[in-house]
């Protein structure tokens, strides 16, 4: 064992890097193709999917499934899950709902006091998750039932309804509302301000995802937790900021489903968090944590809102959509699987 | 199988970087070890052995401030010193690789080496990482070490162990580290690739910094160091220049002179008295105890 042999062993060549391997194992690939190809069949197979009034039907349909997915999806590869994300878009709304038409509370004040609501309950998901140490799928089932609870009971407590109605009756509406509910005519299409929020969302995600330190955190508290807190990362401000966003995420479509329909149900948001969830993992968020794309899971929601309307276009039975979620979630999981054993490495 | 690298010329200064002094850690009334010495200097690779259980863990976990000595000195630049936490001892340019290396192996290898202390450019919200920089510093860092990786981007995950514990050990160099500890860095490795670790211990001796090797493994151990402490069960077998010390004399130490005995015994009845391996132990085990004695009174002074 001389000291001439430990060098020539280090300098074996290394492998030629692959450029087409590089790009097959981006996370959001599988989504862009399945994206492409959901686009043209629907194109092709409908008269009305491709045109202007179409495409402003299909995006508003997944544009507020595409804020809570970009949210979810960062939550993810910070290897946490939410599952009240969807009841709490019903909670912020619905708090503004009751503030303004039964306490006669000032419209912007109660959508500011709907914001603070919302992330109060992220950063309580947040802390009792790091700091009991349960899995959040647990601690947010638990923080789900809760609120699905508290928006029924304490609306019909309130309001004698299980509905809010009539909001645009309340003053300044008018004032608050082309921000969350807006839309603008395009060639006979009606496209929604809640598009713009979601390429909007998708960008911050990206850009704070692959061009930030906290991205570089997220991805690091996602894929070894024990690694980032011995170098340093700040891993609880970390994980409890994810949470927040994912509420605030969730208080955004709260506005805008207010805003848009100027009601909204006791029950709305109820069920939907297993669709983000399945936006994020069609998009290539691994369920383990520590690898997705932000971009990936807007394109899962796209492809979403575009069988959604797609299939009543084609004028089939609603119902399927369930039946083609499932197979393509399986499906995205199997290559998602596959990809990461082929260039994830060891873990 | 003994050939040495020569000494590398390396200004020394005139205190050991890292001295210590009759070392002891008690958790309650368990002596976990005590009554431990050895210096680390700049430039040196000081190797501590012992088999599992020894309190090589112990050990590092003093050094490198996870662990507060309950008794003897710990003395930097010939200074006492009490390191509070891990990042007063890093503070203190005492770097510790441990053995899961503290990488994300989905993260590409220049993520993970500036991970926790990203560069960063622009000012308030638009502050954004300064990636060109940080792959630049990657693998012109990565590049001096002697590791050879054509794409700082790939996950560090696809690479293999020993070459990961390369990145580990660059990563500790690059962020100020006088001291690098290394726990055990060769023990899951293969006999290349463990040469491929050994070559970068070697190498980062060679720019001056002090290296605290642990490990269970002789054959590691003597090719590249200076100086061997040997524990067994939380004591001191003795601390050697290698000049004092060959390989045959070490390994028979950290396997333990009794035990040689017996298995020589238990050897002679199944193959014989005449059996070369047979002569051979019980050759190694009459030499020990000179070793020890010797060592051990020297330790203790």
């Amino acid at each position: 064992m001389t000291t001439t042999d430990i060098v020539t062993v280090g300098n074996r060549p290394r492998l030629e890097s692959r450029p087409l391997r590089k790009i097959l194992a981006r996370p959001e690939i599988g989504a862009l193709v399945a994206a492409l190809a959901v686009m043209l069949f629907f194109s092709v197979y409908t008269s009305n999917f491709m045109t202007l009034s179409g495409a402003g039907v299909w995006l508003e349909s997944a544009s507020t499934f595409g804020i809570m997915a970009v949210a979810v999806a960062l939550l993810m590869i910070g290897g946490e899950f939410d599952l009240s994300a969807g009841v709490m878009t019903g909670f912020t709304a619905l708090i503004v709902g009751v503030l303004t038409s039964h306490y006669g509370l000032n419209i912007w004040v109660a959508v500011l006091v709907s914001l603070v609501a919302a992330l109060a309950v992220g950063a309580l998901n947040g802390f009792l998750v790091m700091r009991t140490g349960l899995p959040s799928f647990i601690v947010t089932l638990g923080t789900f039932f809760v609120l699905a609870g508290i928006d029924l009971a304490v609306t019909k407590l309130i309001t004698g309804q299980v509905a809010i109605q009539g909001m645009t009756n309340v003053p300044f509406y008018d004032s608050v509302q082309p921000l969350f509910g807006s839309s603008i005519q395009i060639g006979g299409g009606t496209f929604y301000v809640s598009v713009l929020w979601w390429f909007l969302a998708t960008i911050l995600a990206t850009w704070v995802l692959l061009r930030t330190r906290a991205g570089n955190w997220i991805f690091a508290v996602g894929g070894q937790l024990n690694s980032s807190r011995q170098v340093g990362v700040p891993v609880l401000k970390t994980k409890v900021g994810l949470f927040m966003t994912t509420a605030g995420a969730a208080w955004l479509v709260g506005m805008i489903s207010l805003f848009r329909t100027s009601t909204v149900q006791a029950n709305t948001g109820v069920g939907q968090e297993f669709i983000y969830i399945i936006c994020a993992v069609v998009g290539g968020c691994l369920l383990t944590g520590g690898f997705g794309s932000a971009i990936g899971a807007a394109l899962g929601a796209l492809i979403y809102g575009m069988v959604f309307q797609g299939i009543t276009f084609a004028q089939w039975d609603t119902n399927w959509l369930r039946t083609f979620l499932g197979a393509m979630l399986l499906l995205a999981v199997f290559l998602n699987h596959f990809v990461r054993t082929r260039a994830g490495g060891a873990r | 199988m003994s050939a040495t690298t020569p000494a590398p010329a390396v200004q020394r200064s005139a205190a050991p970087v890292v001295e210590v002094r009759d070392i002891g850690k008690s958790y309650g009334p368990v002596n976990a070890l005590s009554g431990v010495s050895t210096t680390v200097n700049a430039g040196e690779v000081t190797c501590v052995l012992g088999d599992n259980g020894a309190g090589k863990s112990t050990f590092i976990k003093i050094l490198a401030g996870v662990h507060t000595p309950s008794e003897g000195e710990l003395l930097l630049d010939g200074e006492p010193v009490r390191f509070s936490s891990p990042r007063a001892a890093l503070d203190a340019g005492i770097a510790t690789v441990y053995q899961d290396l503290a990488v994300v192996p989905l993260m590409p290898v220049w993520r993970n080496f500036f991970l926790g202390s990203e560069l960063t450019r622009g000012v308030g919200p638009f502050r954004s990482l300064d990636v060109k920089e940080m792959k630049r510093i990657t693998y012109t860092e990565l590049d001096n070490m002697g590791i050879d990786l054509r794409d700082v981007d790939q996950p560090i995950g696809t690479l293999s162990g020993g070459e990961r514990q390369c990145v580990a050990i660059a990563r500790a160099v690059y962020f100020g580290a006088r001291v690098l500890i290394l726990d055990e860095p060769t023990a899951a490795l293969g006999v290349k690739q463990s040469g491929v670790v050994l070559k970068y211990i070697a190498r980062s001796r060679d720019r001056g910094l002090g290296v605290v090797f642990i490990t269970h493994n002789p054959h590691h151990a003597y090719p590249v160091g200076d100086r061997f402490l040997l524990l067994n069960r939380g004591t001191s077998l003795g601390n050697f220049e290698k000049s004092e010390i060959t390989l045959g004399q070490l390994t028979s130490l950290m396997a333990g002179g009794a035990e040689l005995d017996s298995l020589a015994h238990e050897l002679e009845r199944e193959m014989g008295r005449d059996s070369s391996l047979v002569q051979q132990l019980e050759s190694e085990a009459e030499r020990l105890p000179d070793v020890v004695g010797e060592a051990g009174t020297r330790a203790r002074e």
